[in-house]
């Protein structure tokens, strides 16, 4: 399905990423925000704000970060594509209603700008500290999908991603930003509506008095009706049945929730993006995401002009995490160097599924700034000089 | 330091998991407690208001667990020792506060008795899908520190182990038990209070000109003070320097917040506690925690009689993990078997730490209910008859999940 | 007699097109009063004439927190205290749906009561239906924001030291539209009420005062649900039009009900599409528009 025009503010734009978000969105067909402020998201919701009696798109200002994620997901039932946007505390505080949104298999979007945490932190500093959170952070199984932009341009292009992955997985999608490219500005190209793909959403099609709301297709997902239609459907936080009726034992249990992480991992493969560049013949493969890979593609072209023979692989979507690439990539390349604004995060999962057979460099991020390329250079030339130790993660100071 | 003889309920008591945690945190000293209903965690909360007043514990039932859980934070400050009790949904909740507490290195304990989830799940019965969580839950770069107890008597003892923790490193504790444990009615000993250690709270002691709230002892840890002592304390959960004023200065973000992970991480061999045995020879080890690992010592049984050498790990703190000593037992073993009641969480850090020295087989199961020790029997069989290598997690198919997906199983009400 | 028993399963119960009747039997206890008000509120559906299709109804977590699930209607089972700000998403993103929120004492005024005075300030068009019965039932008995001092709970185990809330007052003093109060008892009063309240535009709350026979009345040695009943019986005053602060209730003394609060104010809905034909016609910036929004 194309874009609805309507949202398209088609054209070439300087834009910073937060801005970016929002115009992303809406192309996305995002007709409804509900948000609470939180620095350094603001942007998106006034941008939002801005364009949205234009476009026909709602929104509501709630008392705090748990019920505008609630709102969200109440609107995202009456058919509208709905998005929440916020920074680590409030994250913390979706934490929950990112489970039911899940249990209850409802599209929305979470839009984190990430700033230092724990607890109020640094709110105006980038950090990458909320990695581990998004697949984390709500209590039982589940699993999502995030994706990590490091440019306005990407912040445009993710969030459509986002709700198209939203839509066709019937999930909350967390778009991993940071307050450094939220507040970048660059140009953004908008394309026009007719090269904006989206995804519409899944509905139900057969008769009204058939309808069951979790009955799964092939690919695990149900399809979804609105409200107001004359289905009278049941839909519940507790573990439930095809019917959405609560049914509290262990065979629903595995019926129900099982589902939910299958549908996700086995449709990995597709859902997987990364950029590579010259990752095939690296010795040392830099792996990166958002805002840390604007330092690492500069620091891995000045290691390339020393000639030290040095690959980038960006993550796209950090969850779920490219289990498969990184694992071939650990039986060519000597070492993995990981950036990262954090104390060590998605460095973990690249270490997992190395299996021994590459060292692990984890490069943490230091007080000069996040284009700053030194630490990941000097890492990047220790990393190409170490032979295989199969020691963990080896950490630079 | 020795327990406090008034606040020790010395005896022999057949209760279940929730109340024997509620009667170990008055044993360890705590004097506050806020919480909020949820079930499987209610019956901990209700043993400390019946028994809380007898020996000078306040409680306080909150609005929400949001609420609870701000509220301990702010009594740790004001002295006392301090613990809230809740279970999945309301763990959620707490997250941000989780951190904030974190980042001012504030001394608690939060019990969570976990059950089916996500979301509202199932809530009378037992899971173990909130452990990741607790390590990752809230957002921003910390550490802490989590137990997993598998019997009443355990809910007593590590519940005072929790306290005493948290007293000495300055960080939440979490309690991650579950609905079996919790709900589990067995024998506990209560010794006599001379029997019971408890760690004092590292308070300052200096002159009120010097203090420092958040200058690090040499094990990374500051002493901490409390309100109402003249000290005039300024705390804020943003990133502060060592006089707890807020500084926008970066340099401080990577120096402050690297010491709050550190002072986990470098202190975790002193922290860490494992249950090991049979490892050393073992051509499969199980690795497990909490109710499940009760469950796995039936499964074990099996497998032993047919003549496999199994070891098992139990992990008692399950964060922080114990890294080095998984890849220890990788070179050494065949593969790990790890059951827990949720579809994969902590077997991917034994995969992360087995360097692929070893395979790994998780044995999941959903919650609402435990494991069949037949389906760990026959996990550790099939690792042990695999000859190759295999990368990624080996997910075996359980029973359950047979007569469920493919044994043209209907749900009835 | 075999001839009335074959007679009797054609028979349909007159609300079976507003109940899961897939679902029966539900989860209450005896003597609960939680369905009583749940017949109230489908005989006031019908005799408010409202489509059942545009009704979307959203409870939260607790005894009163399954309505959702028993009523044949579009509904959602959220989590504990959210069900207004999950409401108010709906109604926001589709102001024709009929919203109605049904939950409990605990869910709506302690963890949610955040969500309910600030939807109260608001005026958001949905009508909240809050079953009040003095405590945390579905957990077992913990004391509830409702919960009359010197009552005991498992929570308050030597007698509630907290003031409760006056659920009315709370509702007024944050701007809601309509406030009544009934007990289960009242079904006739209780089911007008709801009826007036279901086509009153704005934020209407109507508080059902419900009989726990399981646990309050347990636990306070006050009988059974139908000693309760009769407590209601003999000890409710009905004062229309009476000023919410009188409206405390105190262990087993006088409860007063009626219909307390009955008045206009712009919604939420009204005020934003105000806004917006304002923001179309004059730009966002104009001042004169801006002076002109009540």
């Amino acid at each position: 399905m194309k874009a609805d025009k309507n949202g398209v503010l088609s054209g070439s734009h300087v834009l910073s990423g937060n801005q970016a978000c929002a115009e992303g969105a809406l192309a996305a067909g995002c007709r409804f925000l509900g948000l609470y402020p939180i620095v350094p998201s603001i942007e998106i919701s006034e941008r939002f704000l801005e364009r949205a009696p234009q476009v026909g798109a709602t929104f509501i200002q709630m008392e705090d970060e748990v019920s505008a994620l609630a709102a969200v997901l109440g609107a995202s039932w009456t058919g509208k594509k709905s998005m929440t946007v916020t920074s680590g505390p409030g994250l913390s505080l979706m934490m929950e209603h990112l489970g039911l949104g899940v249990m209850l298999e409802t599209p929305c979007v979470i839009a984190d700008i990430q700033g230092v945490g724990p607890g109020l932190g640094l709110p105006t500093h980038p950090a990458q500290g909320d990695m581990m959170q998004a697949r984390w952070g709500s209590h039982g199984d589940y699993e999502i999908v995030a994706l990590a932009p490091s440019s306005p341009q990407e912040m445009f292009d993710y969030t459509i991603k986002a709700f198209n992955f939203s839509e066709r997985y019937r999930i909350p999608v967390a778009i991993m930003s940071d307050a450094h490219v939220a507040r970048l500005k660059e140009t953004v190209l908008i394309p026009p509506a007719d090269q904006i793909n989206v995804e519409p959403r899944r509905y139900y099609e057969g008769a009204k008095d058939s309808y069951l709301p979790f009955k799964r297709d092939k690919d695990f997902v149900p399809r979804m009706v609105d409200i107001g239609q004359g289905y009278r459907f049941h839909v519940t936080g507790l573990t439930h049945d095809d019917r959405g009726y609560p049914i509290m034992f262990e065979e629903c249990q595995e019926y129900n929730v099982h589902p939910l992480v299958w549908k996700i991992r086995q449709a990995a493969d597709k859902i997987v993006e990364v950029q590579e560049t010259d990752t095939d013949e690296a010795d040392v493969v830099v792996v990166s995401y958002g805002a840390t890979s604007r330092a690492a593609l500069k620091a891995i072209k000045q290691a390339r002009d020393s000639g030290i023979k040095v690959g980038s692989l960006k993550l796209v979507t950090v969850w779920p995490f490219p289990e498969k690439r990184v694992a071939e990539l650990a039986k060519r390349a000597r070492a993995f160097v990981v950036p990262e604004m954090n104390c060590g995060q998605v460095v973990l999962e690249v270490e997992r599924n190395t299996y021994g057979e590459a060292n692990v460099f984890f490069v943490p991020h230091g007080d000069n700034g996040v284009e700053h390329t030194e630490d990941i250079l000097s890492a990047i030339k220790q990393a190409s000089q170490t032979n295989v130790a199969k020691s963990g993660i080896i950490e630079l100071a | 330091m020795k327990a406090n003889p008034k606040d020790v309920l010395t005896g022999i008591y057949y209760i279940d998991g929730d109340v024997a945690s509620g009667y170990g945190a008055l044993a360890a000293g705590c004097k506050f407690v806020a919480g909020y209903p949820i079930t499987p965690s209610t019956e901990a909360f209700e043993a400390v208001c019946r028994r809380g007043p007898q020996v000078g514990a306040v409680f306080i039932q909150m609005e929400d667990e949001l609420g609870s859980i701000s509220a301990i934070v702010g009594a740790a400050w004001s002295g006392v020792k301090t613990m809230t009790i809740t279970s999945g949904p309301g763990y959620s909740l707490m997250q941000e506060c989780i951190g904030f507490g974190a980042m001012l290195e504030t001394p608690f304990v939060l019990l969570n008795i976990q059950r089916g989830g996500p979301s509202t799940g199932v809530p009378t019965k037992t899971g173990q899908a909130d452990i990741m969580q607790s390590r990752w839950g809230s957002h921003g770069d910390y550490e802490l520190i989590a137990l997993a107890p598998d019997s009443p008597q355990e809910m007593f003892d590590y519940t005072i182990k929790a306290f005493n923790l948290a007293e000495k490193y300055r960080c939440p504790v979490m309690i991650m038990s579950d609905e079996c444990v919790g709900h589990m009615t067995e024998k506990v000993v209560i010794p006599e209070a001379d029997g019971i250690e408890v760690e004092p709270r590292r308070l300052y002691t200096g002159p009120a000109e010097d203090y420092l709230p958040f200058k690090p002892e040499p094990d990374l840890v500051p002493k901490m003070a409390k309100a109402g002592d003249g000290l005039r304390l300024y705390i804020t959960g943003l990133v502060h320097d060592e006089r707890g004023y807020p500084v926008e200065d970066s340099a401080y973000k990577s120096k402050y917040v690297r010491r709050l992970v550190d002072k986990i991480r470098l202190n975790r061999n002193n922290i860490i506690e494992l249950r090991e045995e049979g490892t050393d020879d073992a051509d499969v080890i199980v690795v497990s925690y909490g109710i499940s690992s009760r469950v796995a010592v039936k499964g074990v049984e099996i497998a032993r009689e047919k003549g496999i050498k199994v070891g098992t790990l139990r992990l008692v703190t399950v964060w922080p993990f114990p890294d080095d000593r998984m890849s220890e037992l990788a070179k050494k073993a065949r593969a790990f078997v790890v059951p827990e009641i949720n579809y994969g969480q902590v077997v991917y850090d034994v995969a992360r730490c087995a360097h692929g020295d070893a395979n790994v087989v998780l044995v999941p199961h959903g919650g609402a209910g435990v494991h069949n020790p037949n389906d760990i029997a026959d996990a550790i069989e099939m690792a042990v008859r695999e000859e190759k290598k295999i990368e990624g997690l080996v997910e075996f198919k359980t029973r359950l999940q047979k007569s469920v997906f493919e044994g043209g199983f209907k749900l009835k009400e | 007699m075999e001839a009335l028993r074959t007679d009797s399963k054609q028979e349909i119960h007159p609300m079976e097109n507003l109940l899961r009747m897939d679902r029966m039997p539900h989860i209450w206890c005896p003597t609960c009063g939680i369905g009583i008000a749940v017949t109230a509120f489908t005989a006031a559906l019908e005799k408010a004439k409202i489509d059942p299709n545009t009704v979307s109804i959203v409870s939260g977590i607790g005894c009163t927190g399954r309505v959702a699930g028993y009523v044949k209607l579009d509904s959602f089972h959220t989590t504990h205290g959210r069900p207004i700000a999950f409401a108010t998403g709906i109604k926001v993103a589709s102001p024709k749906t009929k919203v109605v929120v049904f939950s409990g004492d605990g869910d709506l005024i302690a963890i949610g009561g955040n969500h309910f005075i600030h939807a109260a300030r608001r005026n958001i068009d949905m009508l909240v239906v809050c079953v009040n019965n003095f405590i945390y039932a579905m957990t077992g008995g913990q004391v509830a924001p409702t919960t009359p001092l010197a009552a005991y709970a498992t929570t308050s185990p030597y007698g509630c030291v907290e003031p409760p809330f006056n659920i009315p007052y709370l509702a007024d003093s944050s701007g809601a539209v309509y406030v009544a109060r009934w007990t289960t008892l009242h079904v006739r009063r209780l089911t007008n009420s709801l009826t007036e309240a279901l086509q009153k535009k704005g934020f209407a709350v109507v508080e059902a005062i419900s009989p726990c026979g399981m646990y309050y009345s347990r636990i306070n040695r006050l009988g059974d649900g139908l000693d309760m009943m009769r407590f209601y019986h003999d000890n409710v005053e009905i004062r229309h039009g009476e000023d919410t602060k009188n409206l405390d209730i105190g262990f087993q003394t006088k409860i007063i009900c009626g219909k307390f609060v009955d008045r206009e104010r712009p919604s939420y809905m009204e005020r934003y599409n105000q806004w917006l034909s304002d923001v179309k016609t004059a730009g966002r910036r104009s001042g004169g528009q801006r002076g002109s929004r009540k």
